[in-house]
């Protein structure tokens, strides 16, 4: 294997790493959006998942027990935005915005003792001869088990939304909850398990980046990438498998950057080179929302609506 | 951070209307009514970051506290974090203003203008904004020389590479990080002319991903030892995992990285601020710009890592006191830009008015200058 080879194959793996955090929080906004629920807090989300995986973590010396912390941080956390939307009927947007803003403090407050402290990071699993297959083996056998997870979500998730029976209630609940309600499904306990689901894979999110992507807890760490999800959200105008390769689109563009830069293979300036995800976004949301059945095939038809079961 | 003119960076971590809620927030926390007991002089910080970022904001709020330890009872210190450059720090140190402290350090470029703002208002009380060039007759401003540690470093990594190739993790295209890679690249020419520095924008102050994975695409193209213009320390734990070494920024990294990090750039106002506070309490304070280095202490080296052999020690210890004794400027010629042209003539030295906007890299400096 030549040293060509070598770096590209480490350039895909850094690509896989850079989108993994992405694909989770994505992937937990798509089925909050898809029961018609817009939550704009995965940013706040996270980043409690990322404090309290790493508090844990260094607590109790369990990455694993880590992860657990963190989807029970990232399910508090959504406990909240689901109790003020759902039950109190308070705005999404409104709501949304305010757990981020929430988020980013407590989770300064809670990790103050935190900074600075080291952590084993989630090892990579090693398969012995497997991953030492030339390219192959460790482009597919190389990672941490997240990586994986997230892929096996994406396939869950997709599996759920597209195929079973209770996905088709979700998309329902979404699409025309009075409908839903008037058939007799429990429109607001669906809403809350879908927005519960959300902060789950947010603290999944968060936990990837402080136990596993740069193992340490520093304030505000997520830098933007809650956001970046949601967009991802509509990129992937609400599909599981678009959320994919949406999100090893943008970790590729931004990891491909500075490779180039390092490299200094081309001459374009960087922050164009910094701009590329977004310009890209916008370009997909120009090209699908020309195809109007597109977006109104997949975009829920109630997303970011109160619903009163007694209207 | 920033110094100079041609600046108007921001040094914003996070959502602007999350710090703009925990700032309102904090200020009302933060300036608990002050005791006027023994008449202690009374001396508020702005800080841009949270106290807690282990950088920039962090290691201005040790220097609140050496002056808490230096003065004692004399002087009643508070606080104020995590401001937004905007309306907001205009807001905040106007409420310093009104409670009647005294002296006022506003420590980011782009507190500059609400400083001013609220200086006009209130003659009778000073200001110190660091990073800035605006003055008025109550208004100072102040920096630090951080070229200078990096000329240390530059001796460093260019005895430690074998590689030959340096990796360098610059924030935002500003004079004060292209100083920095000009300083640590010619440095470390002077001691190996075969080093080639690896630029990497990553146009960020803080995105400790996108650090990590600079630092990963610099170790790739066989980078083997790492600085960074940025300030969270995931460039310092990458260079420990992957068995190279690297320098710290802003803060001592070595929890981060306790084989890699050779050394650190350390912020150190204290030393500044207590000087300043002696003025205020004697009366000899005036409106001046203090830009210090080495020679006064602003600019701090961390310990040695293990890793330093004494060679290099000794070398990077004689860099020191060349700056210190003022025997040795980094940017002193013979100094070739990057198509190899001579711009400043053997024995000649850049002076402080060049090197506030320089925007062209030296020779042996790869990548481009974004502009």
């Amino acid at each position: 294997m030549d040293a060509d080879t070598l770096a590209l194959t480490g350039v895909v793996m850094a690509m896989m790493r850079a989108a993994t955090p992405l694909i989770f929080a994505a992937l937990g906004e798509v089925m909050t959006e898809k029961a018609g629920v817009l939550n704009l807090g995965v940013e706040g989300m996270m980043l409690m998942g990322a404090v309290a995986a790493f508090t844990a973590a260094v607590t109790t010396g369990s990455p694993v027990l880590g992860l657990v912390a963190a989807m029970l941080a990232g399910m508090l956390m959504a406990l909240l935005f689901a109790f003020l939307t759902q039950t109190l009927m308070a705005n999404q947007v409104a709501t949304g915005l305010a757990l981020t803003i929430f988020g980013v403090g407590l989770s300064a407050f809670v990790g103050r003792d935190m900074v600075g402290q080291t952590v084993e990071p989630l090892a990579a699993i090693q398969l012995g001869a497997l991953s030492r297959i030339p390219v192959v083996g460790p482009l597919l056998f190389g990672h941490d088990p997240l990586v994986y997870v997230s892929l096996a979500l994406a396939a869950a998730v997709w599996w759920f939304l597209r195929r079973s029976r209770s996905g088709l209630v979700v998309r329902a609940v979404g699409e025309n909850p009075q409908a839903a309600h008037a058939i007799g499904y429990p429109v607001r306990l669906i809403r809350y398990a879908a927005i519960l689901f959300g902060g789950a894979m947010s603290g999944l999110g968060g936990a990837y980046l402080s136990l596993v992507y740069t193992p340490m807890w520093i304030e505000g760490m997520t830098a933007g990438r809650g956001w970046i999800a949601l967009a991802l959200v509509v990129f992937a105008s609400w599909r599981a498998e678009r959320v994919l390769l949406g999100a090893y689109l943008f970790g590729g563009i931004t990891i491909a950057q500075l490779h180039l830069q390092s490299s200094g293979g081309l001459a374009v300036p960087s922050q164009i080179l910094t701009m590329l995800p977004y310009l890209a976004t916008i370009l997909v949301l120009v090209l699908i929302s020309r195809d109007e059945t597109r977006i109104r095939l997949n975009a829920p038809a109630s997303l970011g609506k109160l619903f009163h079961p007694e209207g | 951070m920033a110094m100079g003119p041609f600046r108007n960076v921001s040094r914003r971590r996070f959502t602007a209307l999350g710090s703009a809620l925990l700032a309102g927030a904090l200020a009302w926390g933060s300036l608990a009514p002050v005791a006027s007991a023994a008449d202690p002089l009374k001396v508020g910080f702005v800080y841009v970051g949270p106290v807690g970022d282990f950088g920039w904001s962090h290691q201005h709020d040790e220097g609140r506290k050496a002056l808490e330890a230096a003065f004692g009872d004399k002087v009643k210190t508070a606080y104020v974090e995590d401001v937004p450059e905007g309306a907001d720090a205009e807001r905040v140190i106007n409420q310093f203003a009104q409670q009647g402290f005294d002296l006022v350090f506003t420590t980011s470029f782009g507190f500059m203008n609400p400083t001013l703002k609220v200086a006009k208002r209130y003659p009778n009380i000073k200001f110190e904004h660091a990073t800035g060039y605006k003055r008025a007759d109550n208004v100072a401003t102040y920096a630090a020389r951080f070229y200078e540690g990096r000329a240390i470093i530059g001796t460093m990594a260019g005895m430690m590479t074998k590689s030959n190739v340096l990796g360098y993790i610059a924030s935002v295209p500003i004079p004060e990080v292209v100083q920095g890679i000009n300083a640590f690249t010619l440095a470390a020419r002077k001691v190996n002319p075969k080093v080639q520095v690896k630029v990497v924008w990553v146009n960020s102050w803080y995105d400790p991903g996108k650090e990590r994975e600079a630092a990963e695409a610099l170790i790739a193209q066989g980078a083997d030892v790492l600085s960074q213009h940025t300030d969270s320390p995931a460039p310092v734990q990458a260079a420990e995992e992957k068995g190279i070494y690297a320098f710290g920024q802003a803060s001592d990294m070595a929890k981060f990285g306790p084989h890699a990090q050779l050394t650190s750039i350390v912020d150190n106002w204290g030393d500044y601020y207590i000087a300043r506070v002696k003025a205020a309490m004697d009366g000899s304070w005036k409106a001046i710009d203090t830009w210090d280095g080495l020679k006064q202490g602003m600019v701090h080296m961390a310990p040695y890592g293990a890793a330093v052999p004494d060679a290099v020690k000794a070398k990077a210890d004689e860099v020191k006191a060349g700056i210190i004794a003022g025997t040795l400027h980094p940017f002193t010629g013979p100094i070739k830009n990057q198509a190899g042209e001579l711009v400043v003539k053997d024995g000649e030295t850049i002076p402080d008015g060049q090197l506030l906007t320089m925007n062209w890299f030296v020779e042996g400096v790869q990548g481009q200058l974004p502009k």
